[in-house]
């Protein structure tokens, strides 16, 4: 059924030896009485790459904000690196100082320069000295290259590069796990590229990532997995190949026909 | 076939507007006498500034400064112009001692004078950066020194009541690391208060024995004149800021019984006219109070008018929080930030800076307000008007006395409006 290049099968045998980054088990979540996340599982293992997909209201950005407790879940179990995440702050900040997140719009702090928006957390939360942060700030803005940028405001940038700005912010709190909320879907099109560009270079540095995206290329040639989500469930998850070429659900099979329709 | 290509000859040289759309009867034409309605309109409005400037320009423009009645101030007026609609500035001359610094003694008004001068060097580095930034350092002793300086007495007593302050910041340095914000908050305010309340007095009173040293006491009934009105407004300016911004944040709070008191102070406070407030700091606030304690009436009106205004400012920080995208408070969540420096460094000065104009307005109300001080028998600038009516040989120079209170009153209020948008200019200018 499946033909795996050996290349991938190589991979696949080496993520599953590496120990789980993430670890949902029967995680229920509701907004009041909706029942928005029901009897998630779902284990991440290190260095693996995850794409999510589905309808809008499916619950997909829910569930990654659950990851690094944006929203709280009332049932089940998350463990982010070891840490399960109770309403325990001390856990809940480690589990943070390990977990970056990119959202849609950027997020980014319109007051402070590039510079400082990236120097911001290292400096206050981590209490990194001054000069160190600088410099770790200017080595991600290189790494996402927009050093010349780093005196600008935020407002002053382009939408692909604030999204930059954003990845290097959160890179420059070292974070083994990355979790993307639909990174790309606020861009123009010709600003798309840039992002996923920095994004796959991020993968190939082997960052956890978990990326809502109907990306379709970008899940091709870096997920590890796609899951397919719908009525705040797992309907489907498969290797990209396999997911895009041969759906099984019939949701899944609207779904992909609706986004690749047009 | 159509031929559309066009190439043009000669250039058309510039050329001067029809006369009636231009110059002063085109404008007037205009915007004054187009339509009979409009012409009825221009002629009355007209005739209504004509009669007000012909009261007006005589009043400014023969004035009479050294006569010491009003009876005499006509009859100078009438020597030399024939008429007496010149203004009488000779109350201002013999009085506006009294106006700008109340009963205080007039041996010593160096010291108000000296506040005043400390004021604007402490506020200074706040206000504009280029100001050297050693200045911060005067912001802690500032208060204490104003007070002693305005009140006199032992120098004792703003010493230790300072400590209450350094005691204070230690509490807040040796518990940083250990402790939640809360408990933070609560230890590092409560000490110094305890202090204050039980030491300061004692300890102060032990060492003005042993080695004294004091300076001339002034009660508060000599405070008068814009020195009352400054008094009081600065002070409720500077606390009502802060507390605002906690009661804002109290009001959006998770924390039920946090949210309920701070919305019920809130609401309370907007419900009732500062008039009643002030008259509970005047009398009922004795009856509540442990007979024989001496609570100085000034400081009562000013914890009234401090927390009038801080009800106030509380509703414009929210309005600042409310204009802020949530994404702020998830990005700052999501990079790990706490609360408390989430809000120090990310929300407020957002939401700060978005609430400048409305800030500022409440600044400049709580200035003129205190003019409210009046009717409990404070003789702030416009109490002092009552005054000096009442002497027989002033009877009747309302205007000149209220053109003067309203300047004083105005050079603040316009230099704190100015002032903010200045600073409005400067942080746009920023992003
Ligand atoms: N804070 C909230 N309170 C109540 N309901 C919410 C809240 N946030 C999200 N929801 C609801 O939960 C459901 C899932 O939302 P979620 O944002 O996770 O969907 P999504 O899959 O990310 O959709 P999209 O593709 O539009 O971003 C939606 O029906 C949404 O209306
Ligand atoms: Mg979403």
């Amino acid at each position: 059924m499946a033909k795996l290049s050996t290349e991938k099968l190589a991979r696949a045998e080496m993520l599953s030896s590496n120990e789980d980054a993430i670890a949902i088990s029967e995680m229920n979540k509701w907004f009041g009485s909706f029942h928005v996340l029901r009897d998630i599982n779902l284990s991440v293992k290190r260095g693996e790459r995850i794409v999510v997909a589905g309808p809008s209201g499916s619950g997909k950005s829910t569930l990654i904000r659950c990851v690094n407790r944006l929203e709280e879940h009332q049932s089940g179990k998350i463990v982010v690196d070891g840490t399960e995440l109770t309403s325990d702050l001390k856990n809940i900040d480690k589990v943070r100082s390990e977990v970056g997140m990119v959202f849609q719009h950027f997020n980014l702090f319109p007051h402070l320069t590039i510079l400082e928006n990236c120097t911001l957390a290292p400096l206050w939360v981590r209490k990194t000295p001054k000069k160190e942060a600088d410099e770790i700030a200017m080595g991600f803005l290189e790494k996402v290259k927009i050093p010349e940028q780093a005196d600008k405001y935020p407002g002053q940038l382009s939408g692909g590069q604030q999204q930059r700005v954003a990845i290097a912010r959160s890179l420059c709190m070292r974070p083994r796990i990355m979790l993307f909320d639909e990174p790309t879907s606020a861009l123009d099109p010709e600003m798309i590229k840039e992002v996923l560009d920095t994004m796959i270079e991020l993968a190939d540095d082997g960052m956890t990532m978990i990326v809502v995206s109907h990306e379709m290329g970008f899940a091709r040639q870096v997920a590890d997995r796609v899951i397919f989500m719908d009525e705040g469930q797992i309907v489907e998850q498969n290797e990209p190949e396999e997911f895009f070429n041969n759906p099984q659900s019939e949701r899944t099979k609207l779904f992909l026909s609706q986004i690749l329709g047009h | 076939m159509r031929n559309v290509s066009f190439v043009r000859s000669e250039m058309l040289a510039e050329q001067t507007p029809p006369l009636t759309s231009i110059g002063v009867i085109g404008w007037a034409r205009e915007n004054l006498f187009n339509g009979w309605f409009n012409s009825i309109l221009t002629v009355i409005s007209l005739y209504i500034v004509y009669s007000f400037l012909s009261f007006l320009i005589p009043w400014v423009l023969t004035p009479t400064w050294k006569a010491t009645s009003l009876n005499e101030c006509r009859e100078i007026n009438t020597a030399l112009t024939g008429h007496h609609s010149g203004a009488c500035w000779g109350v201002i001359t013999e009085r506006w001692p009294q106006f700008i610094f109340g009963f205080y003694d007039r041996s010593i008004l160096w010291r108000p004078i000296l506040v005043f001068v400390l004021f604007l060097a402490t506020i200074a580095p706040i206000l504009f950066e280029r100001v050297p930034r050693k200045l911060f350092l005067l912001g802690p002793v500032f208060p204490f020194l104003a007070v002693w300086l305005l009140w006199g007495g032992s120098i004792w007593s703003p010493v230790f009541s300072f400590l209450g302050l350094v005691l204070g910041y230690l509490v807040w340095r040796s518990l940083k690391e250990r402790v939640n914000a809360v408990i933070l908050l609560l230890s590092s305010i409560g000490v110094p208060i305890i202090w204050w309340m039980f030491l300061t007095e004692p300890a102060s009173g032990l060492l003005a024995e042993i080695i004294p040293y004091e300076i001339q006491i002034l009660p508060s009934r000599d405070f008068g004149g814009l020195l009352l009105s400054l008094t009081i407004g600065l002070t409720a300016i500077f606390c009502s800021l802060p507390i605002g911004i906690f009661l804002a944040l109290g009001r959006q709070s998770d924390l039920l019984i946090v949210k309920v008191l701070c919305v019920w102070f809130i609401e309370f406070i907007r419900g009732v006219p500062l008039i009643t407030l002030l008259f509970v700091a005047s009398t009922l606030l004795n009856i509540f109070m442990p007979p024989g304690t001496n609570f100085d009436i000034i400081m009562r009106v000013v914890i009234m008018v401090t927390l009038f205004s801080s009800a106030y400012m509380a509703e414009v920080v929210r309005g600042g929080l409310a204009g802020l995208d949530s994404g702020q408070y998830e990005a700052a969540n999501a990079l790990g930030f706490s609360y408390w420096k989430a809000q120090r460094l990310i929300i407020m000065p957002q939401a700060l800076k978005i609430s400048i104009p409305g800030i500022v307005s409440n600044f400049i109300g709580v200035l003129k307000d205190t003019t409210l001080v009046s009717v409990i028998g404070l003789f702030d600038p416009i109490g002092l008007t009552t005054v000096v009516l009442a002497d027989m040989r002033w009877n009747g120079v309302y205007w000149e006395l209220n053109v003067f209170v309203a300047l004083c009153f105005f050079v603040f209020c316009f230099s704190m409006s100015r002032y903010s948008m200045y600073l409005e200019r400067k942080l746009r200018k920023e992003n």
